[in-house]
């Protein structure tokens, strides 16, 4: 008999995950628990202002404070080539400043000492003299004629634009939008800088081996493999002789993919002292200097018919870029995929122009909890779908669902193949769960009384699990995953991917698979992730791609594993292989079902009984190189009341429905879920990193960029709906970043409904309920860069 | 209370460090060495209370005391106790006690409402009333509630003891007017007040007040006896409404006086224009607050 | 030279002496003299409590206190929670219900359950977001936190344990 799946642990199993047992005895593995003979401690000194040159730095007091070993400056590190990196985005970026300080927080300098105490004091004993020079820190100052050039290193640069790039039938959009019998919307709106902001920072202990020339990188990092290679690349260094193991993280989303100036330095430093050497970035550091987020402007025109067709879509996005071009993104698409937006409705025609400008900003543009600009692109789409059907006067629920797609596979306006879906079971679960007829009824019944309650409703479908190889690479490392799989002679097995975990539970879902694929119990299969010495070669955790890629090549080797398994099975059983047949866990005699061999049986055999001229040994690999993207879909509806004399407000119920395809495990999925949503709420919320005139950062800490606490954040009732991914091996589409890349604009469409009626179509991100109350009470829009005082 | 960085400006503009600079240590065992101490050490010394204030401040550099003479070893000073007509607070007192006082809330009720605001339950923990004085952070909420209150802070030093009125106290953004050698040892809060309130709007637990409004009455046959008024985060310091308090002062509370206190609070206020909103909507909201606060007491349903 | 005190700490009921900076703070007293790293250091702000301790029983911030000032007093971190074969029913629940998912912001967040739990061993909902509202975790959204002191709190009910649990084996 076969066995029971859920029992064992695998698909669909809520299996408990095998990580907490040493995080909640303390046990984790973070980089700052790492304590390696000999080692140093680095702290990096950063600028106090935006834009300035350097005319003098003097280090000579930090090196002579006792403890002191080293302090790097742009100079020396000018020495050794160092000075400038490369980005993902084949821009430059300085590693120390050499020239000009581009943005505030840049490194300056970094000081090695015998522990950060003694370091941040020599830190502090390090002058610097800044020739202070005009900030510019938005996309319209930067066009200003007149502004000063920020990247005046770059040979032909003339202007402060730093890409432009379009998609889309110009022509036939514009024949549409001259057709007099549509109505034309038209909206602006601000996706805020926000930052990913993990709880812990970036963070590297450098090994140097002198004796062996291994150079080994502690990182905490998403991927490490990708890390490995541009180390290689970028310090000319033997890519086998390095090893980066990336250990426990705590958390990444997005900001620990990059790499970042102090880790050049660290690992510059440990050659050079032939001593390890740690840097643990503050949380300052890592908010002021380390990748942003968002800071787009958003432009867009829609021609609607009068059933609430819409017929084509124009836009236009700037992106405020910082300092240096460093997006992570696929080389192709240079404003990420962006152009997924309005993707799951059926539009005939768009054309979408963007362009990227250098301002006195941190640098970044990490795709935060999300697959590169897919979170600015459903805000935007989100919010701008409620404006049309306010403006055309219809139903929001109902606006959307007129223009769905339906049927599958479905070409998108910007060329995107969505893969399966069924929108509608999914908004009619939503609007029953939330009593959407009966809320807008109660909506009306307290507006009479003086009460604002608001519904926002946000349903997105996002591509997932990049990528595809023909389409997607970053500086030119071709979007895939891999798996290795290797099932020793008493049955147990272990799993290498080459993703790597950041909180999401690889190690308890991956082993779920290979349970699924070979009914090996899921607690008889170790994971391992996280060091490329003993992994396969990986893109990492980013864009929801583990499970559609890592994952997929889980069950692809596993498959690998079982074929081979059959011949083992056929080998025991004295049958020819096309007798066997397979269930969970067993083959079996077709004509005998009671006549059969666990996988366990095959894999002892594998080691101590093979047939003649068959490989010893029960393993494999596969590299999975995803044939499309995985498209779920994902319904979320929040009310919200509003306090019609000060503008504070309080989410009343939120209601998620998502169809990722198949679930693996399920709490853990619920669990990406509430995770993704907390974030989305907190930038609707209260998060903000702004900039004043000055180009002085405001909210580099924790009292301003803030991270919403339980008290704060509402519970989020979860509902699903299941359309396997036609082309992923097991059905799945990924999760991780579906409600913090959806999230955001239910609860700000709440807010704005809420208000509406006093002609309100928009409030930029965070809704403070000072800007709610500026809306209400001057019936306008509120812009998200409200005018701050220079300091 | 954490690091001064209403405008987030302080910490973004220097290089943050996170290690406090060196120091000496000091840690008296009683109220007589701990006074010696500081009448030797005077200026080079910071004395250590709860140090929710001023630990932050010295990881981030902006405070680098040559002595730090922490009174926490101090047996005896964590009393809230009633005693001569005054409900007494003493220096370690954390507010993890006041919140959980019965004594404080039948005293006075305002004092009660704006505790749980101040700060995060983990923080108030440790932070204390008078420590929080002391720092006169213009966005510190017990500034305002003691001037409400008609509060008095008690110092001690080798001299002797004295009484520094709240509003004496309190002489500027981070400057209060105890002298080099003196320890704050005490808050004390005449008699009692049997309505109060404190409203805040924060962003999140543990936020400065972007506004903040204190309210404390006490009404007896429809007359009011007391009524302190006091901002929080809308002026260089907090804000002490005399106007606003004489209009409701000795009369009933209706409409007419309601309306008439909240205006002069909202126009005694001087906000600034920031990242937590505009200098009207703070304005605004001080009137919001006020007239809030005294209708509630009133009893009067919002209209 | 740099000043140096000796101080007697007992941390997780065993005492530790040590001479130390008084400007080392007593998350780094934890985590680089007593070799716990269980508490982990999470902002500059006093606003994250990953650090969270309990301090003579009551949940501080271990980064905001000076490793000097627990001279003479008594330490619990996540290491002093439960016993090495058994979780305490905090740690149990938090597993229970997915309450974590980097674990970095775990630790404090179980050390300020644990305290909430001894003095209100069945709390409401409300209750439980309120207490924890000094602890930020950036990963679970809370909801699973709220349900793992739930579950805490019933198995302090029916088994009769602490919070904490059981005692660690010295």
């Amino acid at each position: 008999m076969a066995l029971d799946e859920i029992q064992i642990g695998g698909l669909g199993a809520s299996r408990k995950r095998v990580e907490d047992a040493r995080f909640i005895r303390g046990k984790g593995n973070y980089i700052d628990d790492f304590k390696l003979p000999g080692m140093l401690h680095m702290e990096t000194l950063r600028a106090p202002i935006a834009h300035a040159r350097i005319t003098s730095l003097d280090t000579s007091k930090a090196w002579m404070t006792p403890g002191v070993h080293l302090v790097v400056t742009g100079e020396m590190a000018a020495q050794h080539n160092l000075a400038w990196m490369p980005t993902l985005s084949y821009d430059t970026q300085a590693v120390l400043v050499t020239d000009k300080v581009r943005f505030q927080g840049q490194e300056i300098a970094c000081v090695v000492a015998d522990d950060p105490y003694i370091a941040k004091d020599a830190c502090e004993a390090i002058t610097v003299e800044y020739d202070p020079l005009p900030p510019i820190v938005n996309p319209q100052q930067a066009l200003a004629p007149g502004a000063p050039i920020i990247r005046d290193d770059k040979a032909g640069q003339t202007n402060n634009i730093c890409y432009t790039w379009e998609v889309g039938d110009k022509e036939n959009t514009e024949r549409v939008f001259a057709d007099p019998n549509l109505q034309i919307v038209s909206q602006d709106i601000y996706y805020p800088r926000t930052h990913a902001c993990p709880i812990e920072c970036n963070a590297i202990i450098s090994d140097y081996n002198s004796a062996t020339g291994k150079l080994t990188i502690y990182l905490t990092t998403q991927a490490p493999h990708i890390i490995r290679t541009a180390v290689a690349l970028v310090a000319e260094l033997p890519e086998h002789m390095i090893r980066v193991i990336a250990p426990d993280l705590g958390g990444g989303f997005g900001n620990k993919v990059p790499v970042y100036p102090s880790y050049v330095i660290a690992i510059l430093a440990s050659i050079l002292l032939t001593r390890p050497v740690k840097w643990i970035e503050d949380k300052t550091g890592n908010l002021i200097s380390s990748s942003f987020a968002r800071d787009i402007y958003f432009h867009c025109d829609a021609a609607i018919r009068k059933d609430g067709k819409i017929q084509a879509v124009r836009i236009h996005a700037d992106t405020d870029n910082g300092g240096f071009f460093s997006d992570a993104q696929p080389t192709k698409f240079k404003i990420g995929l962006f152009h997924s937006i309005f993707g799951c409705y059926d539009i005939p025609y768009g054309y979408m122009t963007a362009q990227g400008h250098y301002t006195n900003k941190a640098p970044g543009g990490v795709a935060y909890r999300c697959s590169f600009r897919i979170t600015e692109s459903m805000l935007f789409q989100e919010r701008f779908m409620q404006t049309c059907a306010y403006e055309i006067g219809m139903d929001q629920a109902e606006f959307r669902r007129v223009n769905f797609v339906r049927e599958f596979p479905h070409r998108t306006t910007f060329g995107f193949l969505l893969d399966s879906g069924d929108y509608d079971k999914c908004l009619d679960l939503g609007l029953e769960k939330i009593d959407y007829y009966g809320f807008l009824e109660r909506q009306k019944q307290a507006r009479s009384q003086g009460r604002l309650l608001g519904i926002g409703i946000s349903t997105m479908s996002e591509p997932l699990g990049a990528g595809n190889s023909r389409e997607y690479d970053i500086i030119g490392i071709k979007m895939f995953d891999s798996a290795e799989l290797r099932v020793h002679p008493s049955g147990k097995a272990v799993l290498k991917i080459g993703s790597k975990t950041q909180g999401q539970g690889h190690e308890t879902t991956f082993a779920q698979i290979v349970t699924h694929e070979l009914g090996i119990p899921a607690d008889d299969i170790l994971v391992q992730h996280g060091d490329t010495d003993n992994t396969p070669f990986g893109m990492g955790t980013y864009a929801s791609r583990s499970t559609p890629t890592a994952g997929a090549a889980t069950a692809m080797v596993s498959r690998k594993v079982r074929a081979k398994a059959k011949k083992l099975a056929a080998h025991l059983l004295e049958v020819s292989e096309e007798d066997v047949e397979w269930e969970l866990g067993r083959f079996y005699v077709r004509s005998a079902p009671n006549r059969g061999v666990t996988i366990q049986d095959c894999a002892f055999a594998a080691y101590t009984n093979m047939p003649d001229g068959l490989e010893p040994g029960l393993e494999n690999n596969a590299y999975y190189d995803p044939p499309n993207m995985t498209w779920p879909f994902d319904v979320y509806i929040t009310t919200v009341e509003v306090d019609p004399d000060t503008g504070e407000w309080d989410v009343l119920k939120f209601i998620g429905v998502d169809d990722c395809g198949v679930r693996i495990n399920p709490m853990i999925v619920e669990a990406q879920l509430h995770g993704g949503l907390a974030e989305a709420f907190a930038m609707a919320y209260h998060q903000m990193i702004t900039f004043d005139s000055q180009g002085n950062c405001i909210g580099a800490n924790y009292m301003d960029y803030m991270i919403p606490t339980a008290w704060e954040t509402p519970h989020f009732e979860l509902y699903e709906v299941v359309t396997p991914s036609p082309h992923h091996p097991i059905g799945c589409k990924g999760i991780g970043e579906c409600g913090c890349v959806g999230g955001p604009a239910a609860f700000v469409n709440a807010v704005v409904d809420a208000i509406a009626h006093l002609g309100v179509r928009n409030i930029d991100m965070p809704c403070l309920s000072s800007r709610v109350w500026e809306a209400m009470h001057y019936k306008h829009d509120v812009p998200g860069t409200p005018p701050l005082p220079g300091t | 209370m954490a690091a001064p960085n209403r405008s987030g400006t302080l910490t973004a503009a220097k290089e943050v460090r996170l290690y406090p600079s060196r120091f000496h240590y000091e840690a008296p065992r009683t109220i007589d060495e701990a006074c010696q101490m500081m009448a030797y050490y005077r200026d080079d010394a910071k004395v250590l209370s709860g140090g929710m204030s001023l630990i932050p401040l010295m990881k981030l550099r902006f405070a680098s005391p040559g002595t730090i003479v922490d009174i926490n070893n101090i047996e005896g000073l964590d009393y809230i106790e009633e005693a001569g007509g005054y409900l007494r607070i003493g220096a370690l007192a954390r507010n993890r006690a006041i919140v959980r006082s019965d004594l404080v809330r039948s005293r006075h009720p305002l004092m009660s409402s704006a505790c749980p605001t101040i700060s995060d339950p983990v923080v108030r923990n440790r932070g204390t009333l008078v420590g929080n004085c002391c720092h006169s952070d213009p966005q510190g909420d017990w500034v305002s509630v003691m001037m409400c209150l008609g509060g008095e802070i008690v110092a001690r030093s080798v001299d002797g003891e004295r009484v520094i009125p709240i509003e004496q106290f309190t002489t500027g953004p981070f400057s209060n007017s105890l002298q080099s050698h003196e320890i704050a040892v005490e808050a004390r809060i005449p008699g009692s007040t049997n309505y109060g309130e404190y409203h805040k709007i924060e962003r999140k637990v543990g936020d400065f007040a972007t506004v903040a409004v204190g309210v404390a009455l006490n009404i007896a046959g429809g007359s009011v006896s007391h009524c302190g008024i006091a901002l929080t985060g809308v002026a260089p310091s907090n804000l002490k409404c005399y106007d606003a308090e004489r209009a409701v002062m000795g009369g009933t509370l209706n409409e007419g006086t309601i309306e008439a206190a909240a205006r002069a609070a909202s126009a005694a206020a001087s906000p600034r224009s920031d990242h937590r909103g505009s200098e009207e909507y703070k304005r605004t909201m001080v009137e919001v607050f006020v007239r809030r606060s005294l209708r509630a007491a009133a009893g009067i349903r919002a209209a | 030279m740099p000043e140096f005190r000796n101080v007697v700490v007992t941390v997780n009921e065993e005492p530790r002496e040590a001479e130390i900076e008084p400007r080392l703070l007593l998350v780094h007293f934890l985590r680089e003299v007593c070799g716990l790293t269980g508490t982990h250091f999470g902002c500059d702000t006093t606003s994250c409590g990953c650090c969270t301790v309990l301090f003579d029983g009551v949940p501080v911030k271990s980064c905001t206190v000076l490793g000097v000032q627990a001279d003479g007093h008594e330490i619990i971190t996540v290491e002093g929670l439960g016993s090495p074969s058994e979780l305490s029913p905090v740690q149990e629940g938090f597993h229970e219900e997915h309450g974590l998912q980097c674990g970095f912001c775990t630790p404090g967040m179980m050390m300020t359950a644990t305290a909430f739990l001894d003095e209100n061993p069945n709390p409401t909902e409300e209750e439980i977001r309120w207490a924890l509202s000094g602890n930020n975790c950036r990963c679970t959204g809370y909801v699973n936190i709220v349900k793992a002191v739930k579950w805490a709190a019933k198995k302090m009910a029916t088994s009769g344990v602490s919070a904490r649990g059981a005692a660690p084996i010295r």
